[in-house]
């Protein structure tokens, strides 16, 4: 009795046990990203032809790419391309390698740290935008004061991304190095480092989408040729389609350079898990 | 090359953790200290490898380097402490690159020590692909490598299940046969005390202090799973280590 008990009177409630345990653990889609830009422009561009979004708030998406095919064409795309590219490379590497080195010396020495970390947080909040025309002042109108002004706008939050970093680097793996005798350089170039770099480069991934926004900042001032200025004459004579073409080359370029630290990072950190 | 404790005695702050430790560690053989936890045996072991200074006492080095030594007093870390950016081969040259040996005899020290560990197809694996008992190997190579004159061991095998450790414990046996080595080797876990140990330093609860030191004579190779003579040494220490637990535990519930 107790046998078919047992066996047949559960049966009704026999379930399987319900799966929660998915989720965050993000996963590769290559193609979905591109699917959400183009199917965006494809709704924007039926809605601006049909006429249910004026030519007046936003320009049809086609007008815009025919645009840079023109600017292409006219040989103007590398007229601009080449100052700002100069700028932008030019001023990051400038503000995160002075960036990445300061960080790493507040990391490593308390009296840096003690010194430097009220100032860099001091400096963070400032707008680098409004020191412009200090900078103007300081480096004269040209290329200097553009490179000062995206070093400096890079330089605070590469420091803060590399100083935490460092504190993070696991503390078993620095005293495993003191155990076995090996120098302090040893350990800061073949541990600390090593250690630090996801975190490094999560910030320079930061900094340089900092950077594009001060190029066009930068650009603002006496740039006769760059992707800003470009964006900034066609922005005051009103015309959208230029306006959207320079939007749509600084998005290219923030990707390109995302792209490039997500291609640095699978080749610099094979190693995690 | 001996090491002797003399009267090591420690405090954090208000805190006692160790009260006048001596204790010889005698060449060739290996010394288990056991204890209560946060009865300081991590500290004490710190201490002998010169990661801390003891607050009183002192430790002795009795005797010379032996030659080829590269690394005197050299730890195996519980949570094996491998970088996890170098491949296992690159795990074991890290510790012979300061030592600047060449090429040639850097590459016969790696071919020798992975072999003694049973690593030699694992050479170019990263860490992450390895298991437990594996990386726990990997950081014995890197310790064998730089041929220490005595190895500090802070509970290695306690993040191994206990198949791997059973494993473990034999390989160790096997390398101090095939080639004694000193080593003070800490854990809680009794079977490893009376499985590797020479003698075994039991300490009481905190501050820690030496209460009973027992030897084990009959050789390494000799000592089996299930070992009537080892089963009464191991149930000697529990009841007196029982105590000390049990008030140990006590304690830091009050805390
Ligand atoms: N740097 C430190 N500062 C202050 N207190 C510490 C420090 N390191 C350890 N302690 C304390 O010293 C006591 C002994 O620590 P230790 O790690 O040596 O114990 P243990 O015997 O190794 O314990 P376990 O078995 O848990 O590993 C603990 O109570 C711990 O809280
Ligand atoms: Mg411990």
């Amino acid at each position: 009795m107790s046998d078919t008990s047992r066996s047949s009177a559960p049966t009704s409630s026999y379930k399987p046990v319900a799966f929660r345990g998915g989720g965050f653990a993000p996963r590769p889609h290559r193609w979905v990203g591109l699917g959400v830009f183009v199917s965006l422009i494809l709704i924007v561009e039926v809605l601006t032809r049909a006429g249910i979004i004026t030519s007046l708030t936003l320009p049809i998406p086609s007008d815009v790419f025919w645009t840079l095919v023109e600017l292409w064409q006219s040989g103007m795309f590398y007229k601009h391309m080449v100052p700002s590219l100069t700028r932008l490379v030019v001023g990051a590497l400038i503000g995160c390698t002075v960036g990445v080195s300061v960080g790493i010396l507040i990391g490593l020495f308390s009296l840096a740290r003690a010194g430097l970390v009220p100032l860099v947080a001091a400096i963070f909040p400032i707008p680098k935008i409004a020191l412009l025309p200090l900078f103007v002042i300081w480096f004269g109108i040209d290329e200097m004061s553009k490179y000062a002004l995206i070093a400096f706008g890079t330089f605070t939050p590469t420091v803060v991304a590399t100083y935490g970093a460092v504190d993070n680097v696991d503390r078993t793996l620095i005293r495993m190095g003191q155990s076995f005798s090996l120098s302090w350089v040893s350990i800061v170039r073949k541990i600390v480092l090593p250690g630090a770099m996801p975190g490094i480069l999560s910030g320079l991934r930061i900094s340089l989408a900092i950077a594009i926004i001060l190029l066009v900042a930068a650009e603002m001032l006496g740039a006769e040729y760059g992707i800003g200025a470009y964006i900034l004459q066609a922005g005051s004579l009103y015309d959208l389609e230029r306006l959207f073409a320079g939007v749509a080359i600084l998005s290219v370029l923030g990707v390109m350079v995302s792209t490039l630290i997500g291609t640095l990072e699978r080749i610099l950190l094979k190693w995690r898990v | 090359m001996d090491l002797k404790l003399d009267s090591i005695g420690h405090s954090y702050g208000d805190l006692e953790i160790l009260r006048d430790i001596s204790l010889d560690i005698p060449k060739g053989k290996i010394v288990c200290i056991i204890g209560p936890s946060g009865c300081g045996k991590s500290t004490l072991l710190r201490m002998i490898g010169g990661l801390e200074q003891p607050g009183r006492g002192q430790i002795l080095q009795i005797g010379d380097v032996p030659d080829g030594c590269l690394n005197p007093l050299t730890y195996v870390f519980q949570d094996f402490a491998l970088l996890p950016w170098r491949t296992v081969e690159g795990n074991i040259q890290l510790v012979l690159e300061d030592h600047r040996l060449g090429a040639q005899q850097t590459e016969a020290i790696i071919a020798d020590v992975l072999a003694r560990t049973k690593l030699s197809d694992f050479r170019q694996a990263l860490p992450k692909q390895i298991s437990g008992g594996m990386k726990q190997r990997v950081a014995l190579a890197r310790a064998l490598a730089v041929n220490p004159a005595v190895m500090l061991m802070d509970e290695p095998l306690s993040a191994l299940d206990s198949q791997t450790r059973e494993l473990l414990m034999g390989d160790l046996v096997a390398l101090w046969e095939r080639e004694p080595f000193t080593a003070v080797y800490v854990t809680h876990n009794l079977n490893e005390a009376v499985r590797l140990g020479h003698s075994i330093v039991l300490l009481s609860r905190r501050p820690g202090r030496i209460r009973e030191i027992v030897e084990i004579d009959t050789p390494l190779a000799d000592r089996t799973l299930g070992d009537p003579e080892l089963e009464r040494k191991q149930v000697q220490l529990w009841q007196l280590m029982r105590d000390e637990a049990v008030a140990a535990d006590q304690e830091l519930l009050s805390v």
